[in-house]
């Protein structure tokens, strides 16, 4: 099944996420992820959602996004046309012999380190999955003790932003 | 679509045009929402600014938003709305005895007068009774308002004397919904969850008010502004793809009009008419439509489906063009939806762009309202006759023509010497006649009163067809009688149904509603005792209610309804059934309950199945139509 992901614009309002998530439960999609946040207009967030389906089955459920009365707008960002970056922070064992192959395997990511202690680094890095699973795998010979990830963030190129036309008076 | 960018180009028709910018005027091609007047219902007085308390503004807000009637029952949460309530003289609440009577009685109102229906209950349990009735509104597309009591705002989340969370226990049976801890809010709440409720796609609205912001000081003015940004139901079809669906009709040879309750809803019967006149082809009209396209119409071929006209079923399963109308390719209509129609091209026109390709995948989906969609249909197709393009549908004609001369619907007369079901509902409508309004429960009895009763006009059938809500019939039938007091209004009920929600005879007989119920006995849970005859080598496992001919009659009909006051009837020949039915319909100073003792052997007829394709029809017990060889 093919990823896709979809950013859609929604009203700040209570209970919102939760009927965006359970339409995608009920329609018996599985979300690879989701991250939501305010966007450039008070009042209107953004929920960016990752989620796999055939493209019959995304359409109908597309519209059934369409008819909860807080979302104001959809749009499906390829990758494309798209910049689209998770957020990840690892905590990877690391001491005095290996602190250096550890720093010099996230230079090579331009990931930071972000907390040092005598016996791990806390490794901060943003990127496509792809390229998060790349460094994670560099990093797992030296141990990785926890990892917390973001949903995916998505952001179409060029000039023209998605809240625009959203915007209208009612 | 009615927002955004859509995601499926086919759908394009369905963006609305940008802000209402005063230039800006839409060429003919581009699909528009057609903004009402006023996204506030009722007369838009201007009141105000007055200081009230929130329970007052919420009847204050119902009274503006022209609201007459309203069912409910009080508990705590909801006590402070109660005693503005009973000032008011423009609203009359009928108290019923069962909150899911409440929410039938405000769906059977909606779908005779057009308006929404509104019930008001408290909070817990009481919004919980309203669970099914909500179910029932969202599956059917009924305008309904549903007005909960919360807790205070203070103890929601702490799992408080009657709480329950439904906002979300709602959810994903409402069309809406809103908690309300803001007395500010409550007049712009109320306005919004009205217009929604009642346009595009009609649907239930939950409107949950905790105690505190009804106990609360607020400044009401009217009108509200109501702000909805991203709800902009599409009501004009695209006319690119309305001379599209044109062209197909000019071309087709064998098309249908398949009806659905989007008509009805959208009242559109006379738009509907005109057009299919103007074609000439068959209509269906589906258990939701019964009544909008005249029975006696000779366009007409009946009704669809698993139970459906041979006529009607055969004309869909061979036609070359369907001309989808406010239907939704329900299972019950397609049976195996992969051998459904297989010839068939498809135009569907709905409100819902969801409902589109849903099922069935369109050649030509028109996004937008039918009573907007079929007069511009209806001039495309004149242009085209003009233009010389009338194809010949004769042969189609006397396809159909044969079939419902050769398999009408019918019935057989029981071996067990007690009265055939469909013959008392029968009787039933033809003396009634189609003034009538006929109000189903759920089973063998609504069908047979889909299949024998003439409907000639709208809004005159009423059913819980999409949930199938056993027990929807009397409380809905009550409903329909306040919104319609000067009709007869039967409830043709089940022996099974009638018992899940007759305390609302109690409503009845209190508020002088005079109903007419029909208690279709046959002391069993006739449809599933049906399917236990057919699939299940006659194995009746709990089907049996002994309510019926030679059982103890537990209970007794006819001191039941006396017990509530009603008058009551009891009919087991033949010979007394015209003559009962008379009597019951010479008695309007309270309710009447007719105890019809008939066999519980009766069944269905004709049946699809389920699992097999429609072209498996049996008109009776593995009795299949003989076809035609010319396909």
């Amino acid at each position: 099944m093919a990823r896709h992901t979809l950013s859609v614009l929604v009203e700040d309002v209570p209970g919102v996420l939760t009927r965006v998530a359970s339409l995608f439960a009920r329609r018996a999609f599985n979300i690879n992820s989701l991250a939501v946040g305010p966007t450039e207009i008070p009042g209107m967030s953004r929920i960016t959602v990752v989620v796999e389906a055939e493209g019959d089955l995304l359409e109908q459920v597309t519209k059934q996004l369409n008819k909860l009365i807080n979302v104001l707008k959809i749009v499906e960002l390829t990758s494309e046309t798209s910049v689209q970056r998770d957020h990840i922070l690892i905590k990877v064992r690391a001491d005095a012999a290996t602190r250096l192959q550890v720093t010099q395997a996230a230079d090579l990511f331009r990931a930071s380190v972000v907390d040092v202690s005598t016996d791990s680094l806390i490794i901060e890095a943003t990127g496509t999955p792809e390229k998060l699973s790349a460094l994670l795998s560099v990093l797992e010979p030296f141990g990785v003790r926890e990892i917390v990830q973001s949903g995916t963030l998505a952001i179409g190129r060029g000039a023209k932003s998605m809240s625009d036309r959203a915007l209208r008076t009612a | 679509m009615s927002k955004g960018s859509p995601i499926s180009p086919a759908l394009m028709a369905a963006r609305p045009a940008a802000p209402a910018a005063p230039s800006a005027p839409s060429g003919r091609d581009s699909a528009q929402t057609v903004v009402p007047q006023s996204a506030v219902r009722g007369p838009n007085n201007v009141v105000g600014p007055i200081q009230m308390l929130g329970s007052a503004a919420i009847v204050r807000s119902l009274e503006e938003l022209g609201v007459d009637d309203i069912f409910g029952l009080p508990g705590g949460a909801i006590l402070p709305t109660y005693d503005p309530l009973m000032a008011s003289s423009k609203l009359r609440h009928i108290l019923v005895r069962h909150e899911q009577g409440a929410g039938h009685a405000a769906q059977g109102y909606a779908m005779v007068t057009g308006r929404p229906g509104v019930c008001i209950v408290t909070s817990g349990p009481g919004a919980t009774n309203l669970v099914t009735a909500i179910a029932d509104a969202h599956m059917d597309s009924v305008p309904m308002v549903a007005i909960t009591g919360q807790v205070s705002s203070a103890f929601i989340g702490s799992d408080a004397f009657q709480e329950a969370d439904i906002v979300g226990i709602t959810m994903p049976i409402t069309k809406h919904s809103y908690l309300v801890t803001n007395p500010e809010d409550i007049p712009r709440v109320l306005a919004e969850a009205f217009h929604i409720a009642s346009t595009g796609r009609p649907g239930p609205v939950l409107v949950d008010i905790a105690k505190d912001a009804q106990q609360g000081q607020m400044t009401f003015s009217w009108p509200p502004k109501v702000e909805l940004q991203g709800y902009r139901p599409v009501l004009r079809g695209h006319s690119k793809q309305v001379r599209e669906a044109a062209r197909l009709i000019g071309e087709s040879t064998r098309p249908v009009f398949y009806v659905g309750g989007g008509v009805m809803k959208a009242h559109a019967a006379a738009e509907l008419k005109e057009l299919a006149e103007l074609v000439g082809a068959p209509v269906v009209t589906t258990l939701m439509a019964r009544g909008v396209f005249p029975d006696s119409h000779h366009q007409h071929v009946g009704m669809p489906g698993m139970h459906g006209a041979v006529s009607a079923v055969t004309a869909l399963q061979q036609a070359d063009l369907l001309i989808t109308l406010g239907a939704r390719f329900d299972d019950r209509v397609t049976g195996v939806l992969s051998s459904f129609a297989p010839g068939a091209k498809v135009i569907h026109a709905d409100i819902d762009p969801a409902e589109i390709s849903k099922n069935r995948t369109a050649d030509v989906p028109i996004v937008g309202s039918v009573k907007e969609i079929i007069p511009e249909l209806t001039q495309a197709v004149r242009d085209q006759h003009a233009a010389g393009d009338a194809p010949d549908i004769t042969a189609w004609w006397s396809t159909l023509n044969h079939l419902r001369k050769t398999y009408p619907m019918g019935f057989v007369q029981p071996d067990d010497g007690l009265s055939a079901p469909q013959h008392v509902i029968k009787r039933i409508g033809e003396l009634t006649g189609p003034e009538g309004v006929y109000v189903a429960g759920v089973g063998q009895h609504q069908m047979w009163a889909a299949q024998f009763i003439q409907y000639e006009r709208p809004d005159s059938w009423l059913n819980s067809g999409g949930l199938g809500t056993m027990g929807y019939s009397v409380p809905a039938a009550m409903g329909a009688k306040v919104g319609n007091p000067d009709r007869v209004v039967w409830a043709i009920d089940g022996d099974g149904c009638f018992q899940m929600t007759n305390q609302e005879l109690a409503t009845c007989v209190i508020n002088n509603i005079p109903i007419k119920v029909a208690v279709i006995n046959n002391s069993s849970l006739g449809m599933v005792r049906q399917w236990q005859t057919l699939f299940y080598e006659g194995r009746y496992s709990n089907t049996d209610l002994n309510t019926g001919h030679d059982t103890v009659r537990v209970p007794d009909f006819v001191k039941l309804a006396d017990a509530y006051g009603c008058a009551g009837l009891r009919c087991e020949r033949d010979e007394d059934i015209d003559a009962t039915i008379q009597q019951a319909l010479e008695i309007n100073d309270r309710p009447v309950v007719v105890d019809f003792v008939v066999s519980r052997d009766s069944m269905v007829w004709p049946m699809v199945p389920s699992g097999v394709s429609n072209d498996l029809i049996q008109i009776a017990r593995n009795m299949t139509p003989q076809w035609e060889q010319e396909d």
